[in-house]
């Protein structure tokens, strides 16, 4: 019995006084590749940012590989980010380092890694994602593709147990998303707890293990990529239907 | 109208180094500035940090403290503290307290610019540091202030020209810089104009020397503007 | 020795020479800057190179040193100058120098689209600077002219390498009497923040205005 990576346990969230996560429960099993889907305002991005701490909840328990990432102010949420990686929609690479510092900081001050030993680290994860020879080249050298491969590289760096993507083809052009999605998709085939917050249903289709609709801050329907096909909340039928 | 004789002999006269000795208060202007310089611009990056940070009444004394020196001359600032201390019995050199008032004043204005810096940081870039488990002073080091500094390195420059500047004014507490000099040589010589012609020339090469000086800092400090030659 | 009545009224007077030598600076140098100001936005190269030349110049040389000159310069014409006339050319031409740097920034901040509606409207050079551009330019450069006016306050100390008696001097001139630096030049020091601050925020809220009004 696989346990859970990621467990959400009634989870409350408000933004002032709106509410955008009204008691969102769901489970991610370790080795499943779980696509959180649904129209903007939905919650699904507050959701997941909610795993590594970057949103703080207000009720209710998430536990993620181990920690308790709930609405205690006294978690070590440092702790938690060693075993989350995250890759963001604007990539966020650090303009001023080259690819292999953006790659080698977190493990050289967190895990104290040693230079040769982060470099060779770097080696291997920008040969995963297929970028080795851009190892000395600055954010601005990249296209809008090989810079997220290379954010998904430096998340990989620090080996988490999980890694969570928000919407990160959503501001590439048509034709560097294949590039990144074929990345996630070697990533998921080689056993990556993922939770990917997508548009992109043919992925959904194709690598998800689990789909999680959401609507107006709650868990409206959730199941393999067949629901996908045959939803059964004529909610999900629109939103299937709009070709969101 | 004007039978005024120029007379700029003064500078090549065989019995007084005139010439030597206003090279010395270049040099000592130069000194002045450098240190005063460093003291500053550590002193107004710690402001800064200490500004954009959470600690509300730390910020609240950042404010009030920028908000006295930027409205204060600096003569009266460098008048209170040489006159006050000695009069309180600590006497310091005129040197030591010329550069602590130059230092206190420019760290002001130089807070200013570079916490402008830090909060054009994107927050995206910031969200990115945490996530990776980055401690806070990682985040702020490695993070923040390298592309923080880069992006206000002219203001900065700017500014610390201006610091050279006003080091001429420290010779109100009698330290021997290039002023003091110039004042000396003409109560000797009463060529005052002359000499002021070619003090406000020597002042005008150490502005280029200095802002020269400070872009080759830049030039080290930051490989990916030396090798890409972009802005941030 | 305690600071006396008359000691401070001393200082009040030294107050009011500040405040005069700063509104001559401002007025003449705001006459001049205007001057400068246009010569940089000239079509003429070699009009706009004077004017750049005379800003690196004034803004390469340290006020206390144009002090001297002024001093030095003005007594070689043989007429005994007051040091008030000397610390008055001196920052008169200190500021053109940076006022005129403002309005030419102000000038050049006018949208591009302002300059060629004018232009396809068959206005001419005149016309459009004086019935577009510059009154556009004049709202833009009322927060940093209001700020710069923070600065020629503080510049007139040094007034005091001239011997001027304006705040600064006069509380050297106290002090030299009753040997108390903290009390004299705290209550200089207090005088100072009491012209300036208020210009500053001024500056500040003007500039937050005209930001949330859009230019």
């Amino acid at each position: 019995m696989t346990e859970a990576i990621v467990q959400f346990d009634a989870v409350h969230k408000s933004f002032g006084p709106i509410e955008v996560l009204k008691g969102v429960s769901f489970e991610v099993r370790r080795g499943e590749v779980v696509c959180l889907i649904g129209q903007s305002g939905s919650g699904k991005s507050t959701a997941l940012r909610c795993i590594n701490g970057l949103e703080r909840i207000n009720a209710g328990r998430i536990r993620v590989a181990g920690h308790d990432v709930g609405s205690n102010p006294d978690v070590d949420l440092r702790a938690v980010r060693r075993d989350v990686g995250i890759v963001f929609q604007s990539y966020n690479l650090f303009p001023h380092l080259t690819v292999e510092q953006n790659i080698t900081l977190a493990p050289r001050r967190v895990k104290r890694a040693a230079p040769a030993e982060a470099s060779a680290l770097a080696a291997k994860v920008l040969a995963q994602v297929g970028l080795l020879e851009k190892l000395h080249s600055y954010p601005e050298q990249l296209s809008g593709g090989q810079q997220q491969r290379v954010a998904i590289a430096r998340a990989l760096a620090m080996q988490p147990q999980v890694m969570l993507f928000d919407e990160v083809t959503s501001a590439l052009d048509p034709e560097l998303t294949e590039e990144v999605l074929k990345v996630m998709e070697d990533l998921a085939r080689g056993g990556m707890t993922m939770v990917v917050v997508t548009h992109e249903m043919a992925f959904a289709r194709r690598v998800a293990s689990k789909v999680i609709y959401m609507h107006r801050g709650l868990v409206h329907e959730a199941g393999d990529p067949d629901i996908l096909l045959r939803p059964k909340t004529p909610e999900l039928q629109k939103f299937i239907g709009a070709g969101l | 109208m004007l039978k005024y004789q120029f007379d700029f002999s003064f500078l090549w006269d065989p019995e007084n180094d005139y010439a030597l000795d206003l090279l010395h208060g270049a040099w000592l202007t130069l000194q002045l500035s450098a240190v005063a310089i460093v003291g500053g611009f550590v002193l107004g990056t710690s402001l800064a940090i200490v500004r954009t940070g959470s600690i509300g009444w730390a910020r609240r004394i950042v404010v009030v403290y920028v908000e006295i020196i930027r409205n204060t001359p600096l003569l009266v600032q460098t008048f209170w503290l040489f006159f006050g201390l000695a009069g309180a019995g600590y006497k310091i050199t005129a040197f030591s307290a010329a550069v602590i008032a130059m230092s206190l004043n420019v760290a002001a204005y130089s807070s200013e610019i570079i916490r402008a810096g830090i909060e054009s940081v994107r927050k995206g870039q910031i969200e990115a540091a945490d996530s990776l488990g980055l401690s806070r002073a990682s985040v702020l080091f490695d993070v923040i202030l390298p592309p923080a500094i880069e992006r206000v390195m002219p203001a900065l420059i700017s500014q610390y020209v201006l610091l050279m500047l006003a080091t001429s004014i420290m010779a109100q507490i009698s330290v021997e810089e290039l002023m003091a000099a110039a004042s000396r040589i003409t109560s000797e010589t009463f060529r005052g104009f002359e000499i002021f012609i070619v003090v406000a020339g020597v002042y005008i090469v150490l502005s280029v020397v200095v802002r020269l000086v400070l872009r080759g800092v830049g030039w080290l400090a930051f490989p990916r503007r030396r090798r890409l030659g972009t802005s941030l | 020795m305690h600071i006396t009545f008359n000691q401070i009224v001393f200082l009040l007077q030294g107050t009011l020479w500040t405040i005069a030598l700063a509104l001559i600076g401002f007025v003449g140098g705001g006459v001049i800057g205007m001057g400068i100001a246009l010569m940089r936005v000239s079509r003429s190269a070699v009009v706009r190179w004077i004017a750049a030349g005379y800003v690196q110049i004034v803004q390469g040389i340290p006020l206390p040193v144009l002090m001297f000159l002024s001093y030095f310069g003005l007594a070689i014409t043989g007429v005994q100058v007051p040091a008030v006339v000397a610390a008055g050319v001196s920052m008169t031409i200190f500021a053109a120098a940076f006022l005129g740097e403002i309005w030419r920034g102000s000038i050049q901040a006018v949208p591009k689209t302002q300059w060629e509606a004018a232009d396809s409207l068959g206005l001419s050079r005149f016309q459009m600077m004086v019935d577009v551009i510059l009154p556009q330019a004049v709202r833009l450069s009322i927060p940093p002219t209001v700020g710069f006016m923070v600065q020629i306050v503080k510049n007139t100390s040094y007034a005091v390498v001239i011997g001027f008696t304006e705040l600064t001097q006069s509380g050297k001139i106290v002090n030299n009497v009753i040997f108390q630096p903290f009390v004299v030049f705290t209550i200089v020091g207090a005088i100072y923040f009491c012209l300036c601050s208020p210009l500053a925020h001024a500056s500040r809220r003007l500039d937050l205005r005209l930001r949330s009004r859009g230019a």
